[in-house]
This record gives C-alpha cells, structure tokens and sequence, in this order.
C-alpha cells in the first residue's frame, strides 16, 4: 500500500488484509510490552491542519508502538503560520525526510493533492478530508463490528450479512462516505435514516437503502447502529429547525435504543453531543462500544503504517 | 500590400486575400506573399468575456500580456471585463484599460463597465459616463458577482438601454451556491464538495429573460453551462426576448468528471457540468440559441492553484486554446462549420458589443482582421502554447487540433509563422497605423 487516501479504492480483500494485519497489532497491545521495532528509523508526521486530539493522540499512540519517530505539526500553535500553504509545508517536511505523513485537512481532497503534487515522496495517510473521507475511522469501525460478529475466529473474515444503519448528517460525514463504501467491500447492508436536507445529492446511486423515519429503521432490528456527530451550526444554516426537534425525530434516546434487539450494538465516531444525536443512556449503555471503538482506532492506525512502511506491502500493494 | 494566397474563406471558397492601408484592399501588387495554400482565413475573433487583470492584479496578467495570449489564438478585439482593481466602473478606468489596449497594439481592447459600483451589487455604477467616455463603452456586466437584486436588475436593464448598451449577467443566485465548488451532483456528493447546482443558474437566466422582456431591453447571459439554461433561453427567444447568450469552450469540451482527482486546474465558475450538458450546449451553439463562443479567460497565478480545490482560486485562461478546443468541440463533431465559427466567434459578438468593422470580414475596405488557421494540425498542448502570464490551462498534456499561423489586426501582423511579432514592433506598427 502506497497511500490511504479513500476506502473508495479498497476491495474486499485488501480491507480485511488490513483489519487482520489490526488483529496482530491488537494482540500486541494486550502484551506487557506494547512496542514493536518494526518501523525503527522511520519518520512519521502528523500533520493536522484542523484540531482534532483524539485522532492524533491515535495516530501518535500507533507510530509509538511501532517504534517510529513521530513529528506533530499542527495548525494550532507556530509550526504551521497562518497562510502557509499546503506545497510549503510538504517540502519542508519532505526535507525532514519524512517516511509517512498523516494529514488532517478541512479541504475534501487535500490528501490526494498531496499525494499526487510530487512535492513530497511520503506515504500519505489521510486522517480526515473536509467532508469527503475519514478511512481509518471505518476501517476501525469494521474492525469493531467485525469482532462483535466473528470474536476470536475473525481473521479473514468479512461482514457479509450484517445490517448497518447509520443515522444523522451524512451531508457533511466524512464518516459516513468512508464507512459506506468500506461495508460494501466488505459485504456488510448500510441503510441511511437522515432528513432529506442532510442527505448528499445523489445518495440514489450510493449501495446503501435509504429512509427518513427513524423508529422504521429501530423496528427493522438492525445488527449495527451509527450515530453520526450533529453540528449545531447546521441550524443555521437551514438543514433543520431546532436540536430539539431534531433529537425528537433523529437522535437515539433511550426508548428506541431499548427497542433494539438484544445482541445489536451502537457506535460513535466521537466526540458525542449528549442529549443531541445520543441520549447520555444510550451512549453509556452495554450496547455502547464507543470506548471500544478508541482502543481498536489504535490498532488499525498501527496497522496502515505498518502496511505503509514495512515495505513488505502485499496488502494491497 | 501583403498578398495571402490561396487562402480558404469560411464559406469554402479559396481566395487570395489582399491587404493595404490597414485594410481589404482590390488586387494589386503586393510587397510581402503569404502563402496560405491549405489555411483556413478566419475572420479575427472577437472574445466578449475576457479578465485581463490591469489595473490591479498585474501578477496575474496584464493588459500586455492577456493581448498577447490573445493575438497568439487568433483573435483581434477582447472585451476587458470589469472586476479589476480599481474597478472599471468609472469613465477614468476604462479609458485607462482602452488606451492601454490601443498602445500595445495585438488586439483592439473594448472594457466591458461595471453596473454596480465596486461590483458590491448595491448602487449602479456611472453607466452613462462610460458609455460616453473615449472607451464609448457598450457592455456593463458586474462578472464573478451577479446581479441578485431582482429591481437592480431591472432597473440595470432599462438604463442601459439608453445608450444601446447591454447587461452582461453572471447568473448564479449566491445564496443557492454559498461556498459552492463543483457541479451539485452524484460526484460532488462522492468527493464531499459544496455543489453548485444548476437551478442556481437557471432561475437567475429564467427570472432576467423576464425582466429583460417586461423593459423591453437587451440582455446577454455570460456563460450558460447548463442543459436546463438552453432550454430556458430557447424558450425566451421563442417569446421573442432580446436575449443572447454565450457558452465557454471548456463547457463545449469537459465534465465534472475531471474534478474527481481534485486537480484544482479544472475549478472554474460556473463549474464544469455533466455530458448530458456538453451534448445540449453543443446543440444549443448550432440551433442558434446560443449565439456565441467567449473564452472566459480568466489567468491565477500559480499558487492560486497549488492548494485543496476548495481553497484555490476559479478561472481558467483560454484565449490561446479557444480556437482549437471549438474545432474539436463542434466542428470535428459535426455541429458547426467554419462559417459558423466565423459567425459565433467573430461576427455575432462584435455585433453584441458593438464593435464596427466585422460585419463583412473580407470584403474591400473592411478593416484588415482576420487570422490564417490551420485545421489539419494537432498538437500536444504545453504550456509553450500559452502566452500570457497564467498557466492554469485545463488542456495541459492533452492532444488538440489546429494551429493559429498568421493574425492580422487592422492590416499588420501580430502573429507570423506561428509565432508572435515582437512587442516593440507591433506597438510602433500600431501607432503608424493610429496615425
Ligand atoms: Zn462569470
């Protein structure tokens, strides 16, 4: 694998090759000792150009484990100035010699300019592209569900037959793209509940079935749901009335969450508006694999770098 | 004298061409031959929707530079539009651009004036001091901003009446394309661009033909990107509405398709659109609902392009590509012949603007504009072929047809042999002709 730019590009078999390389990498952190040396002497940058802690503090966690030298440089403070650009701030970090760089970018695309600019040699992991993809977040979702279905004998699996709903701003989820087209490859049912305003032009030719009614989506028993993170400033913008009636018609609170089928789980990609998309029970409950979603996050990241950089690559080479 | 021979005319018909004093001149003996065996003889093209940038954004291109991206693909008049800095919507500013134009020489400069002052779309701009300035200015337009405001319009519609002028609209409702970046589609949605759909075009075009038809005044829609907008002019002009219309080049020739990589070169406003658009703004361009070709040409510096898409500047410069990007647009494909190019890229917008002299190209005593093209020419255009200081062409790499070989503006060369004639030489030619 030379990038991670887009699930978009991962067949079926290249994604569960990733998520089994996550299963051993998984293992090594139930070790006593964590760390690996595979990645030794190599330079992994996090390059955040939008906040985001828990993403980074991810990527940061998984770099460690492996044993590479690991480089923050983040819009928040004086490494990146204000106006700099894209170009400049990948030669210097080509001059680093960096071997991987993992972008955060507000722009959709950002990673694949990036990628193909030439401005730098570095594999490039996207971490999040405005509202295009977010790939290492549904490659951790998969991971979780995948575990949920499969347990232990999940190596070489995929999600064939699960049934995944995923509720909220799809408009704006990086997600949400990531994640349908990841459930696809992996044969994995999406369905989408969101009220049309927030639902992408064109949503008729995506591989998922989609609805409006959120309690039709509850009652239909489905094995996964995902709860998609509602900005407030969408209100403003017209996309909806009021958070109250929102959460009313959209958000999981505790009755629908109760009316699921007792093996189905919810998800979260964080960070949660209580009493918003989720209610505070919902998110806490036995169904809740949200904290379980942090700690598989790890897992994938040191997987993609180690695909990226081990240089052995026949996943999805 | 300069004596072209063996030229093919528009219509077919070979001729030899003579030029004296500036223009067509009877048969005579001739000074210099240019042999134009297998040429086409165009008439000089005239772009009716050109940014040249000065005053203000000389980094991107100046007066200078843009005419000579011009003379290098043929053309002889440019229409200079508005958003400069100062804005061209004082008598001041556009006989600056004028003089400017007239002084270098490649091509006639005719400003276009703003219709609201500063473009802010609020308070209309001093029309009548423009339009009675030495730049005797004809079209006012307010482009890269529209004129939302349905009574500014409006009223923008009847003052400019006054003084046959006419309104050149930028249709795109701003508040249906806040932060817009692409084609509103199954691929903005994929790529998680803000789409810019077509109804943001088609209603301010349905809304104007309207107002244009209640003042009885001429409008002209900027270039119509959608298949929804020619159905909308088709229906106006049926109505009988004094309306023209333009499309782009890059609208005959690319899809949205092209955003996919994010390579931001192919960002331009209007976006590019969908095939079932090219196919209907092809047939739109031979029917005749729409009336011209205009380049749009709009030059970045480099690093307005060197950024995520939705950060980088819009605009792309087309004015060396235009005539080669037509020929495989609508003549190699059948839709247009040379005669129609002549009329859709020279006649029709010198009449919309009101520019005299290319009502009847060729015959003696029209002033001498034209240039000698040849079709059977295909090229790998590079940024060799680009002339003017902006190198944001989408045609980089790509194979096109055709070659401009000689441009003549008002009887002297400004490109020959393919190449362009120094600048020093065209200024002093220009102002021996000037007188
Ligand atoms: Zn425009």
């Amino acid at each position: 694998m030379r990038h991670l730019l887009s699930t978009r590009d991962l067949d079926r078999d290249t994604a569960v090759g990733i998520l089994d390389v996550a299963a051993d990498m998984a293992d090594v952190a139930t070790r006593e000792v964590k760390k690996l040396p595979t990645l030794r002497g190599k330079t992994v940058v996090n390059l955040f150009f939008e906040d985001s802690t828990r993403t980074r503090v991810s990527f940061e966690v998984a770099a460690k484990r492996l044993s590479a030298d690991v480089i923050n440089f983040s819009a928040k403070g004086s490494s990146i100035s204000k106006g700099e650009s894209l170009k400049d701030t990948a030669q210097t970090l080509a001059a680093m010699g960096a071997d991987a760089v993992v972008i955060r970018h507000g722009s959709s695309g950002a990673p694949r300019v990036l990628a193909d600019s030439g401005w730098i040699d570095a594999g490039i992991v996207n971490a999040g592209d405005g509202t295009h993809e977010h790939p290492t977040q549904a490659l951790l979702d998969a991971f979780t569900m995948r575990r949920r279905l499969h347990g232990n004998a999940a190596r070489g699996k995929d999600l064939n037959g699960l049934r995944v709903t995923i509720v909220g701003d799809v408009l704006h989820s990086r997600v949400a793209r990531s994640n349908v087209w990841l459930l696809g490859a992996l044969g994995a049912s999406v369905r989408i509940v969101a009220p049309a305003t927030l639902l992408p032009m064109g949503i008729e030719e995506w591989p998922v079935e989609v609805g409006y009614d959120l309690d039709e989506a509850m009652d239909a028993g489905p094995d996964v749901v995902m709860m998609l993170r509602i900005q407030a400033e969408r209100m403003s913008a017209a996309f909806f009335p009021t958070a109250r009636e929102y959460s009313r018609q959209w958000g999981l609170d505790d009755e629908r969450a109760a009316r699921l089928p007792a093996g189905s789980i919810v998800m979260h990609p964080g960070p949660m508006n209580r009493g918003l998309e989720i209610s505070a029970g919902a998110a806490d409950s036995a169904r809740s694999v949200v904290l379980e979603q942090v700690a598989n996050g790890v897992s994938i990241r040191m997987a993609v770098l180690y695909l990226l950089l081990s240089g052995t690559g026949e996943v999805g080479a | 004298m300069i004596r072209i021979t063996g030229a093919t005319l528009p219509d077919g018909t070979r001729s030899d061409i003579f030029v004296a004093n500036g223009r067509i001149a009877p048969p005579g003996t001739p000074t210099t031959s240019i042999d134009a065996d297998g040429l086409i003889a165009l008439p000089g093209l005239v772009d009716l929707h050109t940014h040249l940038r000065e005053p203000g954004f000389e980094q991107s291109e100046t007066v200078l530079s843009g005419s000579r991206a011009a003379a290098s693909g043929g053309f002889t008049a440019v229409h200079a539009m508005a958003n400069t800095m100062p804005v061209q919507d004082t008598a001041g500013v556009v006989e600056q651009v004028q003089s400017l134009g007239d002084r270098h020489g490649y091509v006639t400069v005719r400003p276009i004036g703003a219709v609201t002052v500063g473009l802010a779309g609020e308070q209309l701009a001093e029309i009548a001091a423009m339009a009675r300035s030495r730049a005797a200015v004809r079209i006012f337009s307010d482009d890269g901003a529209c004129v939302h405001d349905a009574l500014l319009m409006r009223r923008a519609l009847e003052y400019v009446k006054t003084f046959d002028g006419v309104v050149a609209q930028h249709s795109q409702d701003p508040r249906l394309t806040h932060d817009a970046q692409m084609n509103e589609g199954v691929l903005s949605g994929e790529l998680g661009l803000a789409g810019w759909p077509a109804v943001a075009e088609e209603s301010i075009i349905a809304r104007d033909v309207l107002l244009a038809q209640h003042v009885g005044a001429r409008l002209h829609v900027c270039h119509v990107s959608t298949a929804g907008s020619v159905d909308v002019i088709r229906w106006a002009k049926a109505r009988g509405v004094n309306v023209t219309a333009e499309v782009t080049p890059h609208h005959l020739l690319l899809t949205e398709q092209l955003a996919a990589g994010y390579d931001s070169r192919f960002k331009v406003n209007p976006p590019l659109r969908r095939d079932d658009d090219v196919a209907a703004l092809r047939a739109g361009l031979a029917d005749g609902t729409i009336d011209i070709v205009a380049t749009d040409h709009a030059p970045h510096p480099v690093e307005a392009k060197e950024c995520a898409w939705d950060e980088a500047a819009f605009g792309m410069v087309g004015l060396e590509s235009a005539l080669s990007v037509v020929q495989a647009a609508v003549v190699d494909t059948g839709h247009l012949n040379w005669a129609d190019v002549a009329r859709v890229f020279s006649a029709k917008p010198a009449q919309i603007g009101r520019l005299d002299g290319y009502a009847n190209p060729f015959a003696v005593g029209s002033p001498a504009n034209f240039t000698l093209y040849d079709p059977a020419a295909s090229t790998v255009f590079g940024i060799e072929h680009l002339h003017g200081k902006g190198v944001n062409s989408p045609y980089l790499g790509r194979t096109l047809p055709g070659r401009v070989v000689t441009t003549i503006h008002n009887g002297y060369p400004t490109v020959s042999d393919g190449l362009l004639v120094d600048a020093d030489i065209v200024a002093a030619t220009a102002e021996a002709t000037h007188g």
